[in-house]
């Protein structure tokens, strides 16, 4: 099995990917801003889409302005390729551009995700699109947009480690699981939008550029290649991520994210992969089930 | 065994097709045809142009037609389509007292240049339900004959009557005439100006508006309005173009316009004198007009030395909140899948109450460790 699919038919009623030639433009001129300035929010005049606000249209803008007919397009939602949202987003894609998609992640060339980092490791060239809800990472601090701009500029990142310290008082240990704050290339606070906390490492030093598109909120950011990504943390209570203490029920893997599943009314449960594609790479070259071990 | 869902793409192509028919209803039924929309909801449409941001009735129509009649549906077809448009010019602005009128009252004087008329209004309608509508009737109340005097071609505003004696605040082009703003492509900032808010509140969703208002009203920044003027009617829109060094009418547009009037403010020397609130929107729209208006003065609160404690007088808050468009699309956001993040949140949660009280011996075999980061 080919691991890209065949290119669909373009809609020619649209501009390549929707936008026309000047929005376009005009967003690559915010990335390159973005990227220029790794974690600082530019704020981009952003169109309405034809997919709500909220589902997804910062990171669309974005897959829209970079985009080229030679491109492999992969979309994910929660790690998986198959979710409802992800399909619709990949569809609009086919149909606005007719590139071909995957999903494989080795063989994208854009990954366009919500809420995850895919677990297999990204190489130099490719591009994670993110769609990002709020792109203000102060903002449950301070919700003044005048307010948090001043803080940005100023490097005036206290409220965010006082909250932190907060939590390791009331509750022992930092009780921040997805939306996990970072500091970029050493200056700015940046959200690194909705992924667990567990995806957080897999930003540090990446080789893959990375761009964060908030569509309602106008905003865009980006974490240029190989540019360090630091989860805030204290000395004596050092970043740590999830780490389940059985395998993926499919494949066996003990270092994915893993999704629950509730089998019935009783409380049997099953745990899996949350990126679908690394599960079944795995399950095909042939890692065994935590079942057929049993 | 579990195994991840798959035929989501099906599913989603079956459910245009179950929308289709949801949409369509009894097929015994005559189609609903853009002609029907246009000409007996014409105000369904001008919400839909005036939240579409787009003066379109045809196009407006038939959004209301695919949305099965949600307004908001419909407005957020119209925002999306008219992002492919392509943009020609800017006309030149509109000078409503030179408005074709089809309404105009004033509150604020019994009797005004030009006179006070009703037009279509439900204001003095008796709100009982008109059973005789339930079934088409071919011979309805024969329609009002002409007038024997037209309405002048030109009716002065309340207010310029006003600013003729210096009463309220002028209303003048500010110097050298910048271009305004532009909101559908630049993102909003502030402190946001006034062509900025103006733009913003003119395609804000008219529920949140008409709230947001009435609380002014109430209490919550109280600036005691008066509505000097409202008027509906016709305006032709005109273009300059270059080739031909003059302008040209390119269409006609219905507007509804409202200026209220407020309490005087007479700061630093100055002699005191009505401040002015503004709202304009396609079409008939009476009730957005007014609460735009509203809303456009308490977001000068700030500026007109008022306190400015309210809801209402906050730039940010109303700013931000005001479009339909955003607002319902991450409202229902949240039926998108969120399991991954709830889940870092239920694995926090279980380990958090494992920690204060040994969990139950009949609880699943489940634990999560703590690892630090490699």
């Amino acid at each position: 099995m080919s691991q890209v699919d065949a290119k669909v038919e373009r809609d020619p009623h649209y501009n390549f990917a929707y936008l026309d030639e000047s929005t376009k433009r005009m967003l690559r001129r915010a990335l390159l801003k973005a990227v220029a300035i790794p974690g600082y929010q530019v704020p981009f005049g952003s169109r309405e889409m034809p997919l709500p606000y909220g589902w997804g249209t910062g990171g669309i803008q974005v897959t829209a302005a970079v985009i080229g007919p030679s491109d492999v397009l992969k979309v994910i939602d929660q790690g998986s390729d198959d979710t409802t949202n992800a399909i619709n987003i990949r569809r609009f894609f086919g149909r606005v551009t007719g590139v071909a998609t995957t999903e494989s992640t080795r063989a994208a060339t854009i990954v366009q995700t919500r809420h995850r980092i895919p677990e297999t490791p990204l190489s130099e060239g490719q591009v994670m699109v993110f769609q990002v809800p709020i792109p203000e990472p102060l903002r449950w601090l301070e919700p003044s947009e005048t307010e948090t701009r001043t803080m940005h500029a100023l490097a005036e990142y206290g409220a965010m480690h006082v909250k932190l310290y907060e939590d390791i008082a009331r509750h022992g240990s930092i009780a921040t699981t997805y939306d996990y704050p970072v500091i970029v290339n050493g200056r700015y606070m940046m959200r690194p939008s909705p992924i667990p906390k567990f995806d957080n490492p897999k930003l540090d030093r990446s080789p893959a550029l990375m761009l964060f598109g908030a569509g309602r909120e106008k905003r865009v950011y980006a974490v240029p290649p190989y540019t360090r990504v630091e989860s805030l943390d204290f000395d004596d209570h050092p970043f740590t991520v999830e780490k389940w203490s059985q395998p993926c029920e499919l494949c066996g893997s003990r270092h994915s994210f893993l999704d629950e599943i509730i089998l019935d009314d009783r409380g049997t449960r099953r745990y899996v992969c949350s990126d679908t594609e690394y599960c079944a790479g795995r399950r095909e070259a042939g890692h065994a089930d935590a079942e057929s071990r049993a | 065994m579990y195994v991840a869902v798959k035929g989501g793409e099906r599913a989603i192509l079956n459910s245009y097709r179950v929308l289709d028919e949801f949409r369509r209803g009894d097929r015994a039924v005559p189609e609903l045809t853009l002609e029907q929309i246009r000409g007996q909801m014409p105000l369904a449409v001008a919400r839909v142009m005036a939240e579409g941001s787009l003066y379109d009735p045809e196009l407006a129509a038939l959004a209301l037609k695919q949305a099965a009649g949600d307004t908001l549906e419909a407005v957020f077809l119209l925002r999306a389509y008219r992002t492919t448009l392509t943009r020609l010019g800017a006309t030149l602005p509109i000078d409503t007292g030179r408005m074709r009128l089809r309404r105009r009252i004033s509150s604020t004087f019994k009797d005004v240049p030009g006179g006070q008329l009703l037009g279509p209004t439900y204001d003095y309608t008796q709100r009982l339900l008109d059973f005789s509508l339930a079934e088409p009737q071919q011979d309805r109340a024969e329609p009002l004959p002409e007038a024997v005097e037209p309405v002048p071609a030109r009716m002065p505003r309340v207010t310029d009557l006003l600013q003729q004696d210096d009463l309220v605040e002028a209303d003048t082009i500010p110097p050298g005439d910048p271009d305004p703003f532009d909101l559908t492509r630049q993102p909003l900032g502030f402190p946001a100006d006034r062509p900025a808010r103006l733009q913003n509140l003119a395609r804000a969703d008219e529920g949140f508006l008409l709230s947001m208002g009435y609380s002014t009203q109430r209490g919550y920044g109280n600036n005691h309005p008066f509505a000097a003027e409202l008027r509906f009617g016709t305006i032709e829109v005109e273009m300059h173009v270059e080739e031909l060094g003059f302008a040209v009418a390119v269409g006609e547009i219905e507007v509804t316009e409202c200026q209220m009037i407020s309490q005087f403010t007479g700061q630093g020397g100055e002699k005191p004198r009505f401040t002015r609130g503004y709202g304009l929107s396609f079409g008939y729209a009476e009730r957005k007009a007014m609460s735009m208006a509203l809303v456009d003065r308490a977001l000068r609160a700030g500026e007109l030395g008022e306190a400015a404690a309210a809801p209402a007088n906050d730039p940010e808050f109303v700013l931000y909140h005001s479009d339909n468009v955003e607002a319902s699309g991450f409202v229902q956001h949240l039926k998108l899948p969120h399991y991954v993040d709830f889940q870092a949140n239920l694995e926090l949660l279980r380990r958090l109450r494992g920690e204060a009280e040994p969990a139950p011996a009949a609880a699943p075999a489940r634990d999560i460790d703590e690892v630090p980061a490699s």
